[in-house]
């Protein structure tokens, strides 16, 4: 076992952990932050997209062990108290999302994309830069359009 | 309608979870003193095992027990079960192998389940599963549909002779080969439905849990049926009866049909349970989807169409093999047959149809409903005669369908289906001239400068939803009615839950069925909630699939509000000293007619539950009705898509210009924000 810590939406924590845990099951086992999800385990769906130093990062296939000293941001920490990430409202106003499974993972590579490439994106950038989200539901349709209408909402 | 009723553009009542991280998907489900199941797989596609040794696994640390297809046996649990019987030409019952939840002295395919090693980490069981030495004898693998027909292949389950499960027809074979003699255009197309795997993003679990107080087991589990599961579970795989096994599907991460079916990891995770008395968790890897989720599709299909000199077509034959993979998962045995067969008629006028199906075993991953089961099958065959069949007579591919379309309704077609009501005509119309099929010629010549090919295709297709009247696939040989429930609570403040044997894994069943109730009591969606998913709370249920939570399960939550209105209306009358027939219900409140004396729909529900203004002798007290509904046809949505494409001969890189799909009907949930507009995507 190894003692990894780090801060996790705004709060420090810290764990013994054995050193093949990899972050999603660090937020997932040992925080019970299970909203980020694990689709593939192999870096392909983005369902575990977390922000690992205001960075996208899939937490499938990193090392919670080379987080330490970190700062992490899940889905659950994107919202300001009761008041919706722009992001996440985009994405319920714009019917972007159907079983909800890949969303977290969409609104942090989302709010990601936003951080790279600004508030005003087009809808060939957003589906590139969503090359790493896989949606079974959507057909994207609606993502691309949240996407778009919360970069925008995000420069408010 | 009520604002938030049935067309409104409303906000959906799930999401706000699922956009925060606070769903509840099975895997996120953890009990106390929970382990965690790893299944060991079969490396082979076909074997016989000589011996399991799982002495050095046994005792790794953590490892709380082992079992085999041995332990299974011993316990008399059941195997897994195809739910359809189908009957071959002659009338005898299709042969199926056995399909033990743990492999009994043979594995079929890559990823049979040979053990389960139960740990208090799910890395303590890997690492387990490592430690036992399985000794296979490898036979021959058949993973090709022709080479496992073939006279003298390896036997993959005694039970089947020559690996086919059934040789099963539908349709009049003289009329069809009649048709063919005096046809004057022939068309013959080979066609591959290529196998796929259905990927739903939350990969299968299941947390398995027994409660020995009161000897019961409960089974969370990622299921679009929770009710068939526990049915299955109990009454055939016996590991407890209904009474005592509660299956929940909390929320459910998509399912595209994988998740109908009642597997084997999911059987194991609560039967082990019960051995090991502490809840047992297993959650799939995507590797693990790959190998063991029913796979959807592969058929390999000859079909012929006959048409006549004025264009019209006179017979179709067409003959399927369908691979349905190394056992018959639930509902496998339906998909090639009775979900596909009947649907080859499409959008057209075919006076004659026969069409036969092999169904076949092979050494690869069990093959069951995916995503339109069977009915996409049936439209890649007609829609591709009617494509080569229009070009091999030189006419137009739509006015070849026009001139074949159903124009008169009801029409029962010669493969049992009664559409009752279309409009094929006009659909390909507006879809024609949303593509703006006209400007095609003109597009052509400009890619032609510009050294690139343009085309542009049609699929003009129908399905049967609503599954199913109960009787007609009784009789076809489903082994469940198709019906549905529901139950309407009024609470007394007027607030209402609606329970319902569909389920959503994704559809928003929480949003669109809390818009009927909206639209019918004329009170807000945000007064309605949907409870789905657990067999304790809901009576029964039939599940979703099939688009059949809409047509079927909608339709019974409609019958159970008339019960809801009837009701409500006699306790109206007693508040309001009218007639019982004088009472008028609108917009959320009764009213005598040609009074202004009126009560709204919430103070009719409190007066339900106090019962002061009746006796027990005139009305029982309180609002709460259900309703089963069993459809007396399917529904057949029908449409159109046309996709236009151009493609770089020197790279073949295929660019796709412009899709455009019209389905006709009327949405329940609809934008909130205009589309970005016609022939997009």
């Amino acid at each position: 076992m190894a003692t990894v810590t780090m801060t996790v939406n705004g709060k420090q924590v810290s764990a013994d952990v054995d050193p093949r845990t990899l972050l999603v099951q660090f937020l997932r086992e040992t925080l019970r932050l299970t909203g980020t999800h694990v689709g593939c385990d192999t870096s392909q769906c983005g369902a575990c997209v977390v922000h690992l130093d205001g960075r996208a990062v899939k937490s499938c296939t990193t090392l919670a062990l080379s987080c330490d000293g970190a700062t992490v941001t899940t889905i659950e920490g994107l919202a300001n108290g009761t008041t919706l990430h722009p992001m996440q409202e985009a994405f319920r106003d714009n019917h972007g999302l159907q079983c909800g499974f890949c969303t977290p993972g969409m609104i942090m590579s989302a709010v990601d994309i936003v951080n790279r490439k600004g508030h005003d994106l087009d809808e060939h950038t957003i589906r590139e830069e969503l090359e790493g989200n896989i949606c079974r539901c959507t057909g994207y349709h609606n993502i691309v359009k949240a996407v778009g209408a919360g970069a925008k909402a995000m420069a408010k | 309608m009520s604002a938030t009723g049935i067309g409104a553009p409303v906000r959906r009542k799930e999401d706000f979870r699922f956009i925060t991280g606070k769903g509840n998907y099975t895997d996120d489900i953890n009990r106390p003193g929970q382990a965690h199941a790893f299944f060991l797989r079969s490396p082979h596609a076909h074997a016989t095992i000589k011996a399991i040794d799982t002495k050095a696994a046994a005792k790794m640390p953590g490892v709380v027990a082992i079992f085999t297809g041995e332990d299974i046996a011993a316990d008399k649990v059941g195997g897994l079960i195809c739910g359809w019987m189908i009957h071959n030409k002659d009338g005898s019952p299709m042969a199926a192998g056995a399909h033990p939840a743990l492999a009994q002295g043979k594995v079929r395919y890559v990823g049979d389940h040979v053990a389960v090693v139960i740990a208090d980490t799910l890395a303590q069981a890997r690492d387990a599963a490592e430690k036992i030495t399985v000794s296979y004898d490898v036979l021959p693998a058949v993973v090709d549909m022709n080479a496992a027909l073939k006279k003298g292949t390896v036997q993959i389950h005694e039970a089947a002779p020559g690996n086919r499960v059934y040789d099963w027809h539908l349709g009049d074979k003289a009329a069809a080969d009649a048709a063919f003699k005096t046809a004057k255009h022939v068309v013959k197309l080979d066609l591959a439905n290529n196998r796929l795997i259905p990927n739903a993003m939350e990969p299968r679990a299941a947390v398995g849990e027994y409660d020995a107080g009161n000897d019961a087991l409960t089974l969370h589990t990622t299921s679009q049926n929770p009710h068939v599961a526990r049915l299955v579970l109990s009454a055939f795989i016996g590991l407890a009866p209904e009474h005592k096994l509660r299956v929940i599907a909390p929320d459910v991460g998509g399912g595209f049909g994988s998740k109908i079916f009642i597997y084997a990891e999911e059987t194991v995770c609560v039967w082990a349970a019960r051995k090991v008395n502490r809840p047992v968790k297993w959650t799939a890897d995507r590797t693990e989807a790959f190998l063991a989720d029913a796979h959807g599709r592969d058929h390999l299909t000859h079909a012929e169409m006959a048409i006549d000199e004025a264009g019209k077509i006179t017979g179709l034959r067409v003959s399927t093999k369908a691979n349905l993979g190394a056992y018959l998962s639930t509902f496998s045995s339906s998909v090639p047959t009775y979900l596909y067969a009947p649907l080859l008629s499409g959008q057209y006028d075919i006076p004659a149809i026969y069409c036969e199906v092999e169904g076949v075993y092979t050494t690869t991953a069990p093959v069951d409903a995916y995503r339109g089961a069977g009915r996409p099958e049936a439209t890649f065959v007609i829609e591709r005669l009617m494509e080569v069949a229009a070009r091999q007579l030189g006419q137009d591919p739509a006015a070849f369908r026009k001139k074949n379309f159903v124009r008169k309704f009801p029409h029962q077609t010669p493969v049992i289906m009664c559409y009752d009501a279309g409009d094929y005509n006009a659909s390909l119309t507006k879809a024609m001239a949303l593509a703006d099929v006209k400007g095609l010629a003109k597009r052509k010549r400009e890619s032609a400068r510009n050294g690139k090919l343009r085309g542009l295709g049609y699929s003009a297709y129908i399905e049967a939803c609503g599954i199913a009247p109960s009787q007609a696939v009784g009789s076809l040989g489903a082994g469940v009615g198709l019906w549905e429930s529901a139950e309407v609570r009024v609470n007394p403040i007027g607030t209402v839950e609606i329970l319902t044997g569909s389920h959503s894994h994704g559809q928003g069943h929480e949003t669109t069925f809390a818009q009927l109730v909206s639209d019918r009591l004329g009170i807000p969606i945000d007064n309605v909630s949907v409870v789905h998913g657990d067999t304790d709370k809901v009576q029964f249920g039939m599940g979703t699939y099939g688009s059949r939570s809409g047509a079927v399960g909608m339709t019974a939550i409609a019958k159970a509000l008339d019960k809801i209105e009837a009701k409500a209306k006699k306790v109206a009358a007693y508040v309001l000293e009218a007639s019982e027939g004088d009472i008028d219900f609108k917009n959320g409140h009764f009213s005598v007619k040609g009074t202004d004396k009126t009560i709204d729909f919430g103070s009719v529900a409190l007066q339900a539950y106090i019962a002061h203004k009746f006796t027990g002798a005139q009305l029982e007290p309180g609002l709460k009705e259900g309703a089963f509904y069993d459809p007396t046809n399917f529904t057949f949505p029908a449409g159109v898509h046309i996709c236009e494409v151009e493609i770089d001969p020197d790279t073949g890189v295929t660019r796709v210009d412009r899709w455009t799909a019209v389905d006709p009907g009327k949405g329940i949930l609809m934008s909130r924000w205009p589309p970005w507009g016609p022939g997009r995507h």
